[in-house]
């Protein structure tokens, strides 16, 4: 399956951690949470990068005191139904300012991606027709209506701000036009509504 | 085994349509191929399954038939319903379409 | 009325373009059925026992004569010259082709209208009470708080694959006309000491197999806090509810199963994180989309009209439907108009393409061009001068929608059953007409007065049927369709789950059984002016009961 991280497909550097044995290899190592748990304390002091696998019933709640240690976090979609994952993204990244990588693993559907992107995912592990798909998917709203955990102004904020509804967004959140509200503070703060 | 016909939605308008004996769809349960034995529903059923793979037809499935000299008539009220189209509205279902 | 700025304009033209991209895939084979499906659900698309359903949003129930009339053009042009309205305020187009959908669509779109998120495990199409802005008693005009949650709920990129689908409902004020307690929320606008506008949050309402009353987790949210309280409920439910099964995966489950304060306190907890974020509304823009709803130019009038009282003493059918379908409006001298679509004999919600426009056109003379789809099915026109009134009825005589009998047992609620509804277990269109001619006589319905019967085809409960004074459930048995019956259900603001009365009754005698209820109902109760609901919940089930099986 190919990986796209940032819109590109990339060879994936990361092992996948099956069995306790294999906690001993050397190289970027991807480890399913019962392991985690399990054998923490050797794994702290391991050199070399460490990501997570957490299953869609596992909440990232079980790891928030360890985000540090961590350059991945995979969340996993057993079936494309299965949503949780969605909300541990967002709350990965809103609530415990988690900046590494955030992965999808499973069955995600092309149609998802800029949904899961939204939430704060940056890399996906697709099918190949998914991964075929990612222009038309990732390209088909110039803007949405509610804040989430990309960096992209929602449709209210774009009101306020006076933005045109297709033109690009990225700049905006770093540079806010003057806006005419009475409290300028409060909107720079909050600027969704 | 009792007398077996397999039906189907089509893709294009999700009209009821009806397994016939040459591996075609008709609108009509009349030209629907009738299984009387488990040897030809398999066979039926896996027509059905790569017309639905092939996309052309949605959710086939095989259902009881009677038979009244050879033509398979409909049993139960669901089915009854899908031959007919709407009992509500027999100006606007497949009965008027065909009258 | 709402009016899309190019914000609107831009984003409903994009899903139009996905979606007809989405619809090429599927016909060219790229896209297999079970892909597909999710998708297709996501805008409305339904595969029904013998065709395609498109369903339409009509976002809390309020069209514009321009957005009726269009709706009138696609039932003519694409469909079968008819639409059926439903219970959540939307409309159902029958037998689309899948290829046509996308124009059907776009066709929408110029009119700002769209079908997203009227199916799915999403946040479906907000509903509202249909008298918003008009009724006498509201607090707040609901339709403000519903766009904003149409806003938001759009396309929402955490909660589009939920456990389950999921219903938001707001009512204006303490009397609850648009059923908030069977909704997984419902949102009841008050005020606080201070005269500030707010809402009494309740979760966990449901209808289905397992018929669960919603319960108050907040007795007062303040208005600012909307969203931001939205999506820390929908936050807990979309990582709690059960995902294991589907007759467990609503929120009134989890609710249960958690138990209302500790569901509360975990929607506390979570709000207490985005409370002043982003979502909060900031200062202005209630007022803003408020703007959009502010009363038409109303003129300064009498509240009596004498007109209107020698027009009723002249003539019959009028006074009769003036009694049953015309309600008190919030300003004098104008009067709130039910146009029932349950025609004696006739199919409940079902609207044809020349009825549709009809009505717009007499929207557009005596009404300010606007139309509301009620939760009974119906339509209404909330803005009639009562000095126009007889001239409205006319107009609607001759396009065979006088009927009088808003809120009469002939007023029922039924789902589309198994003459359309590929989930049915029995018909519910046929029973509902059955009922209807039994009651036809106008005299007998006035006598009767007012009671809410409800059918539904299988126990989804599209129809609502528990929360009815009469509810009526198909069940199969063997291939023969079985009427269950409960009595005591109520969807106002004392909204109860009714009693099964017994054994279910066949398609010849579920009319009979209707009429031995209310034979019984008009021998017990208290004076004519003692409603059905009261007689029940004073004399209970057994009265009903022993005259429903005396003879078995
Ligand atoms: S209640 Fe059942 S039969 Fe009626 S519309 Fe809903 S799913 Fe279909």
């Amino acid at each position: 399956m190919p990986l796209i991280k940032n819109g590109a497909r990339l060879q994936d550097p990361w092992f996948a951690v099956a069995t306790e044995e294999e906690l001993d290899r050397s190289g970027p190592m991807l480890v399913p949470l019962a392991l985690w748990q399990e054998h923490r304390d050797r794994l702290v002091d391991r050199v070399g990068p460490i990501g997570i696998r957490l299953a869609s019933h596992e909440s990232p709640a079980a790891i928030a005191g360890d985000l540090e240690r961590f350059d991945l976090v995979a969340l996993e979609f057993p079936k494309f139904t299965d949503g949780r994952a969605f909300s541990y993204a967002r709350l990965l990244r809103e609530r415990h300012g988690f900046t590494g990588e955030i992965r999808a693993v499973g069955h995600v559907l092309r149609d998802q991606i800029a949904f899961l992107l939204r939430c704060g995912f940056d890399a996906f592990d697709l099918d190949e027709r998914a991964a075929a798909g990612w222009q038309a998917a990732t390209g088909a709203f110039s803007a949405w209506y509610q804040p989430a955990a990309d960096a992209d102004a929602p449709i209210p904020a774009r009101r306020r701000y006076a933005v045109p509804a297709r033109a690009s967004v990225a700049v905006i959140r770093s540079e806010p036009v003057q806006p005419p509200a009475p409290e300028p503070a409060a909107c720079a703060a909050n600027w969704a509504y | 085994m009792p007398n077996t016909a397999i039906t189907a939605n089509r893709l294009a308008d999700g009209f009821v349509i009806y397994l016939t004996a040459d591996g075609g769809w008709s609108e009509s349960l009349a030209d629907a191929a009738v299984a009387t034995s488990d040897d030809e529903l398999e066979g039926l059923q896996a027509v059905a399954e790569r017309a639905a793979r092939a996309g052309t037809v949605i959710a086939p499935y095989a259902f009881d038939v009677e038979t009244d000299a050879g033509r398979p008539l409909p049993r139960g009220r669901r089915e009854i319903l899908r031959t007919l189209g709407p009992s509500v509205r027999t100006d606007l279902g497949y009965q008027a379409a065909r009258s | 009325m709402y009016r899309y700025d190019e914000f609107d304009h831009t984003f409903v033209t994009q899903r139009v373009a996905q979606f007809r991209e989405q619809v090429a895939r599927r016909i060219a084979g790229e896209l297999t059925e079970d892909e597909f499906k999710p998708l297709r659900l996501m805008n409305g698309l339904y595969l029904q026992l013998h065709a395609y359903m498109l369903r339409v949003a009509i976002p809390y129930g309020t069209l514009s004569s321009r957005q009726l009339r269009q709706l009138g053009y696609i039932a003519r042009r694409y469909d079968r010259g008819y639409g059926h309205f439903t219970t959540r305020q939307n409309i159902q187009f029958n037998w689309p082709t899948l290829k046509d959908v996308p124009d059907i669509l776009a066709d929408l779109a110029a009119v700002e209208m769209h079908a997203i998120q009227t199916s799915g495990n999403c946040i479906r199409n907000t509903t509202a009470d249909a008298t918003a802005g008009v009724a006498a008693d509201e607090v707040a005009d609901s339709r403000i708080y519903c766009e904003i949650i149409r806003q938001w709920s759009t396309l929402h990129p955490e909660f589009s694959f939920l456990p389950r689908k999921f219903k938001i409902a707001v009512t204006g004020s303490g009397r609850d006309r648009a059923v908030t307690a069977a909704h997984d929320i419902g949102l009841r606008l008050k005020l606080d000491a201070d005269g500030n506008p707010g809402f009494e949050v309740l979760v966990g309402g449901g209808q289905g197999r397992t018929p669960i009353l919603a319960v108050t987790i907040r007795e007062f949210l303040p208005e600012r806090h909307l969203l931001s309280y939205l999506e820390a409920i929908l936050r807990v439910y979309n990582q709690l509810g059960r995902r294991d099964n589907i007759y467990k995966a609503r929120i009134k489950i989890l609710v249960r199963e958690t138990g209302r304060d500790e569901f509360a306190r975990l929607v506390e907890e979570e709000w207490a994180h985005i409370r002043d974020g982003e979502l909060r509304l900031p200062d202005g823009e209630i007022e803003r989309i408020q703007a959009y709803f502010a009363p038409p130019a109303y003129q300064a009038l009498d509240d009596a009209c004498p007109e209107l009282a020698v027009q009723r003493a002249g003539n019959r059918a009028f006074d009769a439907w003036v009694g049953s379908n015309v309600e008190a409006h919030k300003r004098p001298g104008y009067a709130v108009v039910t146009i029932s679509l349950k025609p004696h004999g006739g199919i409940p919600g079902d609207a044809s393409a020349e009825q549709m426009e009809a009505v717009a056109d007499l929207a557009d003379r005596y009404g300010f061009g606007e139309i509301r789809v009620t939760y009974k099915q119906n339509l209404l026109l909330p803005d009639i001068r009562k000095g126009d009134l007889f001239a409205l009825w006319q107009g609607l005589v001759a396009a065979g929608l006088a009927t009088a009998n808003a809120h009469r047992v002939t007023d029922i609620i039924a789902c589309p059953g198994l003459d359309y509804c590929n989930l049915a277990n029995a018909r519910a269109i046929p029973v509902a007409q059955a009922i209807s001619e039994r009651f036809a006589d106008p005299e007998r319905e006035r006598a009767i007065g007012n009671v809410t019967v409800n059918i539904s085809g299988c126990i989804n409960a599209c129809a609502h049927h528990h929360v009815a004074n009469i509810g009526i459930l198909g069940v199969d048995k063997k291939g023969k369709e079985f009427y269950q019956v409960t009595l005591g259900g109520a969807a106002d603001e004392n909204a109860a789950i009714g009693d099964i009365v017994g054994p279910a009754f066949d398609e010849d005698r579920i009319a009979d059984a209707v009429e031995t209820v209310v034979d019984v109902y008009l021998a017990e109760r208290r004076g004519a002016d003692e409603p059905f609901i009261d007689t029940y919940r004073r004399i209970g089930l057994k009265p009903f009961k022993e005259k429903l099986y005396a003879a078995h």
